[in-house]
């Protein structure tokens, strides 16, 4: 129930950023339904901690910043091998291993990977846990590999283990 | 003065997110095989559009364009890899072998060294 409610509010805060026009009849319309949405969320089922992970929020604002950082970096080695006339790259694909559990855990993991210029999941094994990794450079495939992103997804994820 | 100060930072942000943008632009052209070329491309997708909204941000000032903008890098960077993993899976579904430097499995045929690969155009 709590989860609903805080659906309806960040769905109302959504409609009152986006909509810019303060009149009484926009914005209770615009509560009304944010409250039918997030009723009928409930009811659907995309109103759970995988479709509105909101207790995740605070981790989420310890792991962003350094996910910016590493996305800063490798941008700028990929720019680096770009602009370089020889061409430096050493394309790999390969498996690494997972650690994190719950949906939204896999899930940042693979975005984290992809956002990361250089890097790209090209396949998700839930079975083995596991993903299938394209990387340019075998330093960015051991960067992967090295398992730091990994452990920093596990503690984004809430299972300190 | 103050608007100087934020106009000179805006236009850096927008002037770094041009050259990241055309540096994804020139990958894409030099990058031997479709995975490679994504990986170009990524490095516009992500930061150079990131820097480029941030320098509209310092332009838009204190507004709700401002909410508007960070919005909207929020969603681009939630949705842009999964498309890019969708791309990325529907290619290797389809049979497009990625072009590799070296068999990273530990089989003694993968002792070639992990030479640059040079562009030659098709995979």
């Amino acid at each position: 129930m709590l989860r609903t409610a805080s659906l309806a509010l960040a769905l109302f805060a959504f409609w009152l950023l986006l909509s810019g026009h303060y009149t009484v009849w926009l914005v209770i319309s615009g509560l009304v339904i944010s409250i039918l949405l997030a009723l009928a969320g409930r009811k659907l089922g995309f109103a759970d901690e995988e479709g509105h992970p909101i207790d995740r929020l605070f981790s989420g604002l310890i792991y962003w910043p350094w996910l910016a950082r590493e996305i800063v970096k490798s941008s700028i080695s990929v720019t680096r091998i770009i602009l370089d006339p020889k061409l430096p790259i050493s394309p790999q694909l390969f498996h690494t291993k997972v650690s994190a559990r719950t949906s939204i855990g896999v899930a940042t993991y693979a975005n984290s990977i992809t956002l990361t210029p250089g890097t790209i999941t090209v396949g998700v094994d839930r079975e083995h846990d596991r993903f299938l990794v394209h990387a340019l450079t075998k330093a960015g495939a051991d960067d992967v590999e090295a398992g730091d992103m990994d452990r920093r997804v596990r503690r984004f994820e809430g299972r300190a283990e | 003065m103050i608007d100087l100060v934020r106009e000179i930072a805006a236009g850096l942000f927008l002037f770094a997110g041009a050259f990241f943008l055309l540096a994804g632009a020139i990958g894409m052209n030099r990058m031997p095989d479709l995975f490679t070329r994504m990986h170009a491309a990524s490095v516009g997708d992500t930061l150079g559009v990131s820097l480029m909204l941030i320098g509209m941000v310092f332009l838009a000032g204190f507004t709700l364009v401002t909410v508007k903008l960070v919005f909207l890098l929020a969603f681009l960077l939630f949705m842009g890899p999964v498309a890019s993993h969708a791309l990325a899976a529907a290619a290797l579904q389809a049979g497009v072998k990625p072009l590799l430097a070296s068999e990273r499995t530990k089989k003694p045929s993968g002792k070639r060294k992990p030479s640059s690969v040079k562009g030659s155009g098709k995979p």
